[in-house]
This record gives C-alpha cells, sequence and structure tokens, in this order.
C-alpha cells in the first residue's frame, strides 16, 4: 500500500511533469494558450499514458527487448489514433482547438519515457498508479500554466471574466514568446520552493532534475 | 516566387521551433554547444525531407483511396520510426564520416514532434508534392537556424552570472521566449 502511494505521489511534486523532468515540452507550450484547452490535452494524456502502461506492463514479458521501443510506439499510436477518434466524435471543439497536437500525442516523450522507466520493468497496479500520477501531474501543470496564461493574457478563465472590465490584455502571453518566459519563471520558482524545503530539512542540496532531453528516460535506449 | 515566399514564411515567420512550437525537446536538451546543434539540425534537415516524401505518397496513394485517413497516425510514425533506423543501418555501412557526425543524433529524432509535425501538416494544408518537399526543407532550415542560436547564446550563458535558481533550463525557455519575440516581428513584415 505504501508503496502505491509512493509511485502516485511521485508523478505530483518530486517528477511532477513537465516541470521537474522536461518531458512533452511541445503539448505543454502549445496547447496552454487557456486553461480549458490545457485540461482537455491533459485528459487526452491521461487516457493514453494510463492505457499504455496498463497495456505494456501486462506484456512486458512478452516483449523481445531489442524491438520494445518499436512496440511501445505501436501500442502508444494505435491508442492515440482511439483518442483522436473519440475526440472528434464527442469533442469536436477542443479537436479543433488542439489542431495537429492531437496526433503528436504519440511522441510525447512522457509517454515512451513512462514505459520505458517504468511500465516494461513493473507490475500491472504499480503501472497504472504511476501512469495515473504522472497524466494527473502533468493535467493539473497545463491546466496551471493554461490558466496563469489565460488570465493575463485575455483576462479570462475557462472562458469566465476575472479581471476587471478595463483591463488590457496582455497579448504576448498568449502567443508564443509568452509560454516559452511564463514556462521559465515557473521552472525558477519550482526552484526556489525546492530550495526552500530543503533548506527547512536540511536536506542536502539535491541533484536538478531539469535536463531537457537528457531526462527522457527513452534516450538511453535510444542512444543503443 | 511561390517557393520563395514559401521558404521565407517557414523559416521565419512560422520558424518551426520558435512560433509553432514543434521540437522543443531536442530544441532545449541539445542546444549545449553549437556542434551538437549543427548535428542535430542537420540529421532534422535529412529526416524530414525523406520523411515527407515517404508520407506523401502513402497518404495521397494508398491511405485516401482506401478511406484509411484515419490510420495517419500510426502510419506515419512507424514509417519514420523504420526510416530513421534504415537510414542509420545505411549511413554506418555507406558513408562513415557523415555516420560519426550525425548518427548519434538519428534515433532522438524518432520522437521529435517537429518530424512527424511537418508529415501531418502538409497532409493537412493539402500541399502538393513540390510543395510539401520544398516546405518540408524550409522548416528543416528554419530548425537548425534556430538550434544554432541558441546554442551560441547558451555557450556564452555558462559563463555569465544567472541567479541561482534560473540556472539551466529556465533561463534557457526564458532566452527562447526573448528570440521567439524577435522572430515575432517578422510577423509585422508580411
Amino acid at each position: 500500500m505504501n508503496r502505491i502511494f509512493k509511485e502516485f505521489a511521485k508523478g505530483l511534486w518530486t517528477e511532477l511533469p513537465p516541470f521537474r523532468v522536461l518531458l512533452g515540452l511541445c503539448p505543454t507550450l502549445a496547447v496552454t494558450t487557456s486553461a480549458s484547452n490545457g485540461l482537455g490535452m491533459g485528459c487526452a494524456v491521461i487516457f493514453v499514458l494510463v492505457m499504455s502502461n496498463l497495456i505494456i506492463s501486462t506484456i512486458r514479458k512478452i516483449i523481445p527487448p531489442k524491438v520494445r521501443i518499436a512496440c511501445f510506439i505501436v501500442i502508444t499510436a494505435s491508442l492515440v489514433v482511439t483518442v483522436e477518434l473519440l475526440m472528434q466524435a464527442y469533442a469536436y471543439p477542443l479537436y479543433q482547438q488542439l489542431g495537429i497536437f492531437v496526433p503528436l500525442i504519440v511522441v510525447n516523450c512522457l509517454i515512451l519515457g513512462r514505459a520505458e522507466a517504468f511500465a516494461s520493468k513493473n507490475p500491472i497496479h504499480l503501472s497504472i498508479v504511476d501512469a495515473l500520477g504522472m497524466g494527473i501531474g502533468f493535467t493539473l501543470s497545463l491546466t496551471f500554466l493554461g490558466g496563469v496564461r489565460e488570465l493575463f493574457g485575455s483576462g479570462t478563465l475557462f472562458g469566465q471574466q476575472i479581471m476587471w472590465s478595463a483591463y488590457e490584455p496582455f497579448t504576448f502571453m498568449i502567443k508564443a514568446p509568452g509560454a516559452f518566459v511564463c514556462l521559465g519563471l515557473i521552472l525558477a520558482g519550482m526552484n526556489v520552493i525546492t530550495a526552500i524545503i530543503n533548506r527547512r530539512h536540511e536536506n542536502p542540496v539535491p541533484k536538478q532534475q531539469n535536463g531537457g532531453c537528457d531526462s527522457c528516460a527513452s534516450c538511453g535506449a535510444c542512444k543503443q | 516566387m511561390e517557393y520563395f515566399l514559401l521558404f521565407i514564411s517557414a523559416i521565419f515567420i512560422n520558424n518551426i521551433v520558435l512560433v509553432q512550437y514543434l521540437g522543443a525537446c531536442p530544441f532545449m536538451g541539445t542546444s549545449k554547444s553549437i556542434e551538437v546543434g549543427l548535428g542535430m539540425g542537420g540529421a532534422v534537415i535529412f529526416v524530414m525531407l525523406m520523411a515527407t516524401a515517404l508520407t506523401w505518397p502513402i497518404q495521397q496513394y494508398v491511405l485516401n483511396p482506401i478511406g484509411l485517413e484515419y490510420l495517419q497516425t500510426i502510419v506515419f510514425i512507424l514509417v519514420i520510426a523504420s526510416l530513421v533506423q534504415f537510414v542509420e543501418m545505411f549511413l554506418k555501412k555507406a558513408v562513415p564520416p557523415l555516420y560519426q557526425s550525425l548518427g548519434l543524433f538519428l534515433p532522438l529524432i524518432t520522437t521529435n514532434c517537429a518530424v512527424l509535425g511537418v508529415a501531418i501538416m502538409v497532409q493537412r494544408n493539402d500541399y502538393s508534392f513540390m510543395t510539401s518537399m520544398a516546405f518540408a526543407l524550409a522548416s528543416g532550415i528554419g530548425f537548425l537556424i534556430a538550434l544554432v542560436i541558441i546554442s551560441s547564446i547558451r555557450e556564452r550563458l555558462d559563463v555569465a552570472p544567472v541567479p541561482r535558481s534560473m540556472k539551466g533550463t529556465p533561463i534557457a525557455l526564458i532566452l527562447a521566449g526573448l528570440m521567439s519575440l524577435a522572430f515575432f516581428a517578422f510577423q509585422g513584415m508580411a
């Protein structure tokens, strides 16, 4: 039970994607122009991540190690096609908003990374919990980033007017530069918070985990 | 003239990384030195061209006529993954010097969303084959330019006094934001 909780909780803080482990940057930057877009993207990722972890963990003993990356990609791609069709049927406006980034979930390194680093080595229940934790962490981060950008960029939150009526929207925030700057500031903020917590507990300063592509667990496999 | 405009638009106005956010992971991960940036950029241009040249006929002559458009994602990623593997094997045997400089980056490209993104984008925009190839080449060059610029700035940044919490990725992201702002100015010229 303890282990289950630990695997779940790590996705929410210590390995929170994409702020702690820089995985899946493209959707993070691109779809967070509003909080609801971030939430929608997050939900699609939760679905794909949980299902791919479940399937991969179930058949982890059958997959030949040499072609495992190809297997993971095929499984993820089939799930992404499912999500695409489901979204076209039930959430068409969202599908149009997210545009090209729905099919691109397939190359989101968060999903391949979890498959390689966790699901292919751990039993089914732990893999599902891991996927849920990571997926929920990813969704919350995307919603948060989307919320901040939407609040300042268009003065609304989930489409509701929040700022005073004379507020002049800071359009920079919902454009591409705002995405980069906003994410950079959030990462810096996370570093400050971690430093304060560590000082309070007098822990040694942990190694910074923000490593771009290096922190993607599938890279090790790629480089073989 | 049409191709010229397409080139300018794909390289500067709609730069694939800085304006369309595709390929942000390798953009952040492999931009620590200029040599690495050049290698990655070269490999991306190469694979992007090959991938578009292969996926365009598959979509137009196989998937569309038999009504399997919805399999686009899965077919494209499989084609790209096997293409990358094949190119790696071919270069290793046939052109060892090129393999030396690009080889390390090739496997990373399978999960580079810029390659799959361009392949899907040319389909959504209904480009003809030649336009698609020109678009792929221009997007690759745009990626290379952005990568070389940011890696040369980051080399300087290594010796700059940056606040401790901003070191590494946060400052690189803000840098990318400023670069993106600069590239946004091109939109005013279009």
